[in-house]
């Protein structure tokens, strides 16, 4: 992606309106024109649309009951709740996970949602951070992403983020493992068309964290990653490091505008 | 190899000027423009393993590719079809495409069959090792040969 090129002059308003004063990134790939940008539920089949769609079908909404309980429950040596501080979910976190990863001062780098759930876990409530892919840490992450739901999604206009968003674009478009992948040739350049009998979808992050039915469980966007990374026959990240979450600001970057639907359904 | 070969090997690599020598435990082979002439093996691939090996789903090829495999279920659509490959190139074509395709198409999605360096990140699984071996690079080679019908 080259500001200057014909294609992409659609990016300078909305450079400016991030608050960049350029972006000025290289990648070997075009980027998906916003006009043009699906979210993955757009290609579901018929079924597993009504099952997103339907509250009372959800499995992902049992993960989001059992955050609720999570949120109003009394934890650590505090012996305080996220509710104590947050009050009512309902409209203190509404919008929140449609503009997370956000830049975190006191630690100078940007954290993902569940990375502030258990910044609070341990300063807050003094208890113990959550594992990653725990049952607690995806519940928790879904109660508070639920509340974005339908919320477009919103990258934080903060300059401090630029380095990680130029990091996250670089990975995205570069070569890994043994099949010397990208991300980018498949989801930008080859999405909508089938590897083996699977659509490739544009790689959206709207929906996490989601129910697949391929895990017959809700996981976070780290665990879908390292899905990709390791049919790369790449050597995955450990969970929470750092490359994902610039990974997933450049994600959420490039869904801007699309709606958060956690949890989503798919397969 | 006698005097004579060996010059004829210094004249090719003069003139083309792409010697790959051989990768950690791969075989080296010689280009020339956009072909590997001879086997990697110095012998012919085997039709029949080289079918088996292209519609075996850990080898990759179908993820992309479709081809006359009505017995396959999934086939995949980024890339054209196996049909006709041997009317369309001959084998030593078809084995730089399949050793290193990233020589003739620097931004070519198609993954390097036979190459172990200049790669990232590969899982300890596969590191140093060529997704496919010299012996079934040849048999690969042998059975698209034989897809002449378009």
């Amino acid at each position: 992606m080259i500001v200057n090129s014909k294609r992409t002059q659609w990016l300078a308003p909305v450079a400016v309106m991030l608050g960049f004063a350029a972006i000025e990134v290289i990648s070997a790939h075009a980027e998906i024109p916003l006009g043009e940008r699906r979210s993955g539920y757009a290609d579901l089949a018929p079924d597993t649309k009504a099952m997103q769609d339907d509250d009372t079908a959800n499995p992902g909404m049992l993960w989001v009951q059992d955050g609720e309980a999570l949120w109003n429950a009394k934890s650590g040596a505090a012996n305080r709740a996220c509710a104590d501080c947050h009050n009512d979910a309902r409209t203190t976190m509404t919008g929140v996970a449609a503009r997370y990863p956000a830049f975190n001062s006191k630690l100078g780098r940007p954290i993902d949602l569940e990375q502030r759930i258990n910044l609070c876990r341990v300063e807050r409530q003094q208890a113990s951070a959550f594992a990653y892919e725990s049952k607690e840490l995806l519940s928790l992450s879904a109660f508070i992403g639920k509340q974005s739901r339908g919320e477009p999604i919103a990258p934080p206009t903060d300059e401090r983020l630029r380095p990680f968003l130029e990091a996250g674009l670089e990975q995205f478009n570069r070569r890994q493992g043994q099949l010397n992948l990208s991300c980018g040739q498949c989801h930008d350049d080859n999405w909508g068309k089938r590897l083996a009998g699977s659509l490739i979808p544009q790689a959206h992050p709207n929906g996490y964290p989601l129910y697949r039915l391929e895990w017959q469980a809700v996981g976070s966007l780290q665990r879908r990653l390292r899905n990709c990374i390791v049919g790369m026959r790449a050597e995955p990240y450990d969970y929470g490091a750092p490359e994902y979450v610039s990974l997933e600001i450049y994600l959420m970057w490039r869904a801007r505008g699309l709606p958060i639907e956690t949890p989503a359904v798919r397969p | 190899m006698n005097v004579r070969r060996c010059a004829l090997l210094v004249l090719l690599c003069a003139a083309t000027g792409t010697v790959a020598s051989g990768q950690g435990s791969l075989r080296p082979y010689v280009i020339v423009d956009d072909a590997i002439p001879a086997s990697l093996t110095g012998t012919r691939g085997d039709p029949g393993r080289g079918r088996a090996i292209v519609v075996a789903r850990q080898n990759t090829c179908l993820l992309c590719h479709s081809g006359p495999f009505p017995e396959e279920r999934f086939q995949g659509n980024l890339s054209p079809s196996l049909k006709g490959t041997g009317a369309r190139w001959n084998e030593g074509q078809l084995r730089l495409r399949l050793v290193d395709a990233s020589r003739l198409n620097a931004h070519t999605i198609m993954p390097s069959y036979y190459r172990v360096e200049g790669l990232n990140r590969v899982a300890p699984a596969w590191r140093g090792k060529p997704i496919l071996s010299a012996e079934q690079i040849e048999d690969v080679v042998a059975y698209l040969a034989t897809l002449r019908d378009e």
